[in-house]
């Protein structure tokens, strides 16, 4: 048999009509997982067509996009201040209630970004095709499943029948190797990888992330690294499952246990692409010479190592607009510029792990005066760890916001906004104009380089904080 | 879905690369339940100053724009969210077509799923939209053509699948909905 890839290998498992000249596939989806923001409109859809959910235990749904992280508007009896919010919540439970659908209250103590909670509770598993209305599903590829964001339309469509119509996408192997350096994570190696291929490098192709370098990375930063696929424009990200995987997958709730394991790995075991399998394309990155990374313009692409200098191309007008709304200039550093906001957040780096990272920065620190540091964990499961393992009370203690989960300043829809003008060093996935609020200037970098920042009031050098 | 088998408007221009459905719609005008009315927060932080008044210097604010259905943008539009918000709202403002060199895969995906025409052309040819605002230029879903107002032809990519559903107005969810038996068959072969 020819050698397959992995992504081949999920693709065709999960072809129920093969793709033809003229027509898609019909691509089964084994997980579908929705949130508040992108599904309203697809249940009116089915409503007005009186249709069912296919498949209910297939499809689960939590709250966060739009969600406060106000600790008093979820557990204080204190209404959810933003009433069109408060609607598509109220929504969420309707639909979910009518529909047969799993939901994730506001109070349930499971509750998270969604694309922290699959995970975490051993939804997400290798092989799997899953999807959901936000386009970071992609984050789910790290455990070797082929997952990725779709729109409402779609959203109705796997509601409905369980399958998308598909065009089979490329694929498009990176190979990775050379060891991280001193504090250099997951976050500065994506970021290094976008900036090598480009935002829109990725476009029409599913990336398989390879190499020693992502077979020695832990699940949370495999899931940061796949994460940003999005970023450069693929439809999915991947990493071929292995024992790291393995050993995540049975300490959560609901992966296979018992004998239902044993069926599993062997499943598991046979995703690897063969050896000798071809891709569309590939591109071989040295990790070794990555620095801390940083962005300085309004797209993921524009990035520099954090001690580096903000590039100056000629008679580039995107540029130019770039740079006029991020208030910077060719040719100067970004170290040491002062700072206003630092976020530690979102699906790509609040998870227990980047919450220690950053704790271990912050120890014995205090965060600058005139800084203001925003601390939202990625579910309320790591809430509760982070606070039984102390790393919540260093973050209170240097002087930071300690607050409930959700998606919260990653796309500032909730009331979480950085002020026009300010800047934020932010452990999101997107430096776009505005996305933290009308005017807001996003900095993308590392947990540890966000609480370098929230120490000294400006871009810094996290290597400086580590022993 | 309204049925577009050809298309001739004046275009409007808006050149940046990368437009993201951050840019298209931003995301503190997503919390609606509905998709109707999102016209009015198309570009919202580009069309209106911080007082919510219009730019007059933005282009969709400009007279010229008016009843324009064709918008010619910069390379790589569309990155970003999968926010179907964005295609909404350029529908809900009236425009039926966007042109670039590259559209990001969600939300062409998107477009086509609401009859809005993503078309790709070559380097030459968006130079030429791009230099020439206002231009009347036609789209032919049947020949798959754009044709500019001295009567240059350019062949551009559509799917025969997404072609067939935009000229008939057809939507994806009934063509899914007639695949149930092979559906279940599949469920059932797999099963443990
Ligand atoms: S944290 Fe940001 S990127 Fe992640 S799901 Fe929420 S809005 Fe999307």
């Amino acid at each position: 048999m020819t050698p397959r890839t992995l992504f081949e290998k999920i693709w065709s498992a999960h072809e129920v009509v093969a793709e033809t000249a003229d027509t898609p596939a019909v691509l089964y989806i084994d997980l579908h997982l929705t949130h508040e923001v992108t599904t309203p409109q697809a249940y009116t859809v089915l409503r007005q067509r009186g249709l069912k959910v296919r498949n209910p235990s297939r499809t689960f749904a939590t709250m966060d996009h739009s969600t406060p992280t106000d600790t008093a508007q979820i557990f204080g009896g204190v209404p959810i201040r933003d009433s069109s919010a408060a609607r598509q919540v109220a929504e969420l439970e309707k639909n979910c209630a009518e529909f047969g659908i799993e939901l994730l209250k506001l109070k349930d103590p499971a509750r998270g970004i969604v694309h922290i909670v699959g995970p975490e509770l051993g939804l997400t598993q290798p092989g799997q095709t899953i999807v959901c209305g936000d386009s970071h599903t992609s984050t789910h590829g790290a455990f070797g499943a082929l997952a990725f964001g779709i729109g409402t339309t779609e959203v109705g469509h796997v509601l409905a029948t369980q399958c998308l119509l598909q065009r089979k996408p490329k694929t498009f192997a990176l190979n990775v190797s050379g060891a991280l350096g001193h504090g250099v994570t997951a976050k500065d190696l994506v970021l290094g990888i976008i900036h090598r291929i480009g935002v829109s490098g990725g476009t029409g192709h599913v990336l398989e992330y390879r190499g020693a370098t992502i077979e020695a990375l832990g699940m949370d930063e495999r899931m940061t690294v796949c994460n940003m696929s999005i970023e450069a424009g693929a439809k999915a990200g991947l990493i071929a499952p292995d024992a790291t995987t393995y050993a995540y997958l049975r300490a959560t709730p609901r992966a296979p246990s018992g004998a239902a394991l044993e069926a599993a790995l062997a499943h598991w075991q046979s995703l690897p692409s063969d050896p000798g399998a071809t891709y569309d394309r590939s591109v071989d990155i040295d990790a070794a010479s990555l620095a801390p990374m940083i962005t300085y313009g309004t797209h993921p692409g524009m990035s520099i190592a954090i001690d580096g200098t903000v590039p100056s191309p000629a008679g580039d007008p995107v540029h130019d607009k770039a740079l006029r709304y991020m208030g910077l200039a060719g040719g100067e550093p970004l170290l040491g510029r002062p700072v206003n906001v630092v976020f530690l957040g979102s699906c790509t780096n609040a998870r227990l792990s980047d919450l220690r990272a950053a704790a271990r920065v912050l120890r014995g620190h205090k965060v600058a005066r005139h800084v203001r540091f925003l601390v939202v964990p990625g579910s309320q499961s790591i809430k509760r760890a982070a606070e039984a393992e102390g790393l919540a009370q260093v973050f209170i203690d240097a002087g930071a916001e300690w607050r409930e989960s959700g998606c919260s300043m990653c796309l500032g829809m909730n009331g979480d906004l950085v002020p026009a003008g300010e800047y934020c060093v932010s452990t999101s996935n997107r430096n776009f104009e505005g996305r933290q609020g009308v005017g807001a200037r996003t900095l993308l970098a590392s947990p540890l380089t966000a609480a370098a920042a929230a120490i000294e009031g400006r871009v810094a050098d996290p290597r400086q904080y580590l022993a | 879905m309204q049925p577009i088998r050809t298309l001739t408007s004046r275009t409007v221009v808006l050149p940046g690369s990368n437009i993201d459905t951050d840019q298209i719609i931003p995301a503190r005008f997503l919390t609606t339940t509905t998709r109707d009315g999102l016209g009015q927060h198309l570009f919202a932080d580009w069309r209106y100053d911080a007082a919510g008044a219009p730019r007059p210097e933005f282009v969709l604010n400009r007279p010229e724009a008016a009843g324009c259905e064709i918008l010619v943008a910069g390379r790589n539009i569309g990155c970003g969210s999968s926010r179907e918000h964005a295609p909404w709202a350029l529908m809900d403002f009236g425009f039926r077509a966007v042109i670039s060199t590259e559209i990001a895969d969600i939300f062409r995906g998107n477009s086509l799923k609401n009859g809005l025409l993503p078309v790709v052309v070559d380097e030459a040819t968006h130079a030429r939209l791009v230099a020439s605002p206002g231009s009347l230029v036609t789209l032919d879903l049947e020949t798959r053509t754009l044709r500019l107002d001295d009567g240059t032809a350019v062949p551009f990519p559509l799917e025969n699948f997404a072609r067939y559903c935009l000229m008939n107005g057809t939507d994806e969810l009934g063509y899914l909905l007639a695949q149930a038996e092979r559906i279940s068959a599949f469920e059932a072969a797999r099963a443990p």
